[in-house]
């Protein structure tokens, strides 16, 4: 079976067990809002602010969201050690790391597009420049999700993972937060032409971090 | 007869524990073997090892002929594990969870036969946390049984299981050698094991007593 094939069947999985199980729908989700809602509440009595910091609140949301999807993707497979059932299934290291990946992506998209209404909605902020900013989510999101597999498997084999993984994800995703904060701002304040070089950054950071996964996870969900 | 696991002076640790401390074992195809020993006599990490899920610090383990310090792949392709836990996931039902493992074995087949087997029809499209202890351990036997395996190691079978549960377990591994597979279990219940079992070794301490070789011609590795 191909890397791809294998990596599908591994997307399919994980993202069955989330709609059966709704803890992206019932917990994640919700989690988003209400940092995005708090965010609305702390500056409110300025709105001008809200607008003017909305990409960088909606960032940040999306990647305190990020970490809960991320973890839930590792937190599965220790789950009646399934873990050692995939290891035992055969399936090639690279399309593991491909398949959980996709999965989160496709979960964050998900997530991006509700927090992104609600940012609309609550901080008063217009939209421009709507080219830029789905490449741009695209690209961040791919980086998210590229990023965190690669330090969720790290963060697997330790008994303190919850702890660990935001720790060693957060200052790694430093230039994803930047990136997709600056494109946003360009995007939104109508320069899309701006936006470019930070979009190219975001590109070939998740494509980087994508590389990386698919060389270096076989060996690190052998030997974690 | 081919040897289809090959283990000389293996140690394992588990943090700095020696949960193998030179084991030698040879495991002779067609064989139904049967690992007795004391709790945290390393039974199943030797299982495990032979699964390629814990690595050796030193020695030499072969299954399938293939080194396992350097290709498990290989080695796993063609065994299956049935440990403590059930190896599946919570929120798919037990056809999928069959599904998933048929699936990335490389079949298209769907895993009635297997289903049907154990007696899960009636659970078959209830997820996994929904089943009992009982019901559970059958599925845990059906994610190995599904990959048609030619290398079965069984971890405390019997437990969990109930009176029909151990019939068809029994039914499994006495039908394992003509069907081309080749058995190890570790189990505590003796009287069962050993009926089904061609050849018993103690591990204690980490270590093989009274192995002796699977047969004596059997040195031509698989």
């Amino acid at each position: 079976m191909s890397v791809w094939r294998e990596a599908g069947l591994v997307a399919g999985k994980d993202l069955r067990i989330e709609s059966r199980s709704r803890v992206a729908l019932a917990q994640i989700l919700p989690f988003g809002l209400i940092v995005v809602l708090l965010f609305a509440f702390a500056l409110d009595p300025d709105r001008g602010i809200l607008a003017r910091v909305a990409p960088g609140l909606f960032w940040v949301a999306v990647l305190l969201a990020s970490l809960l999807a991320i973890g839930r993707a590792f937190s599965v497979e220790e789950q009646h050690n399934a873990r050692d059932g995939l290891r035992l299934a055969g399936l090639d290291g690279a399309a593991i790391f491909l398949g959980k990946a996709a999965a989160i992506v496709l979960e964050l998209l998900a997530l991006e597009v509700v927090l992104g209404a609600g940012v609309v909605l609550l901080y008063d902020v217009d939209v421009h420049g709507v080219g830029v900013l789905i490449l741009t989510a695209l690209a961040a999101t791919i980086g998210l999700a590229a990023t965190g597999t690669l330090y969720g498997v790290l963060a697997a084999g330790f008994r303190s993972r919850e702890t660990l993984l935001p720790l060693l994800l957060l200052p790694v995703l430093a230039p994803v937060m930047l990136g997709a904060t600056r494109a946003f701002e360009d995007g939104l304040e109508g320069v899309p032409g701006d936006a470019w070089p930070w979009v190219a950054l975001l590109g070939i950071f998740a494509g980087l971090y994508t590389a990386i996964g698919v060389l270096a996870f076989g060996a690190l969900w052998e030997e974690t | 007869m081919p040897l289809v696991v090959r283990l000389r002076s293996v140690v394992c640790l588990l943090g700095r524990f020696p949960a193998l401390a030179g084991v030698d074992l040879d495991v002779a195809a067609g064989e139904i073997l049967l690992l007795t020993g004391p709790n945290g006599a390393g039974k199943t990490t030797l299982l495990r090892l032979i699964a390629g899920l814990v690595p050796m610090r030193s020695g030499e383990a072969e299954v399938f002929g293939a080194d396992l310090s350097v290709d498990r792949r290989t080695a796993r392709a063609q065994l299956a594990l049935v440990g403590h836990e059930t190896f599946c996931y919570d929120d798919l039902t037990v056809r999928e969870n069959l599904r998933f493992i048929t699936r990335a074995a490389g079949s298209p087949a769907e895993p009635d036969a297997t289903i049907d087997r154990l007696g899960l029809r009636a659970v078959a499209d209830l997820t996994h946390r929904r089943l009992s202890a009982g019901q559970r351990r059958r599925l845990a036997l059906g994610t190995a049984l599904v990959r048609d395996p030619r290398l079965l190691l069984l971890d405390e079978p019997h437990a969990g299981l109930d009176a029909e549960g151990r019939t068809v377990l029994h039914e499994i591994v006495a039908a394992a050698p003509g069907e081309g597979r080749t058995v190890v279990m570790a189990s505590h219940e003796l009287d069962l094991a050993r009926a089904l079992a061609t050849r018993e070794v103690r591990v204690d301490s980490g270590r093989t007593r009274l192995a002796e070789p699977a047969r004596a011609a059997a040195t031509e590795t698989a």
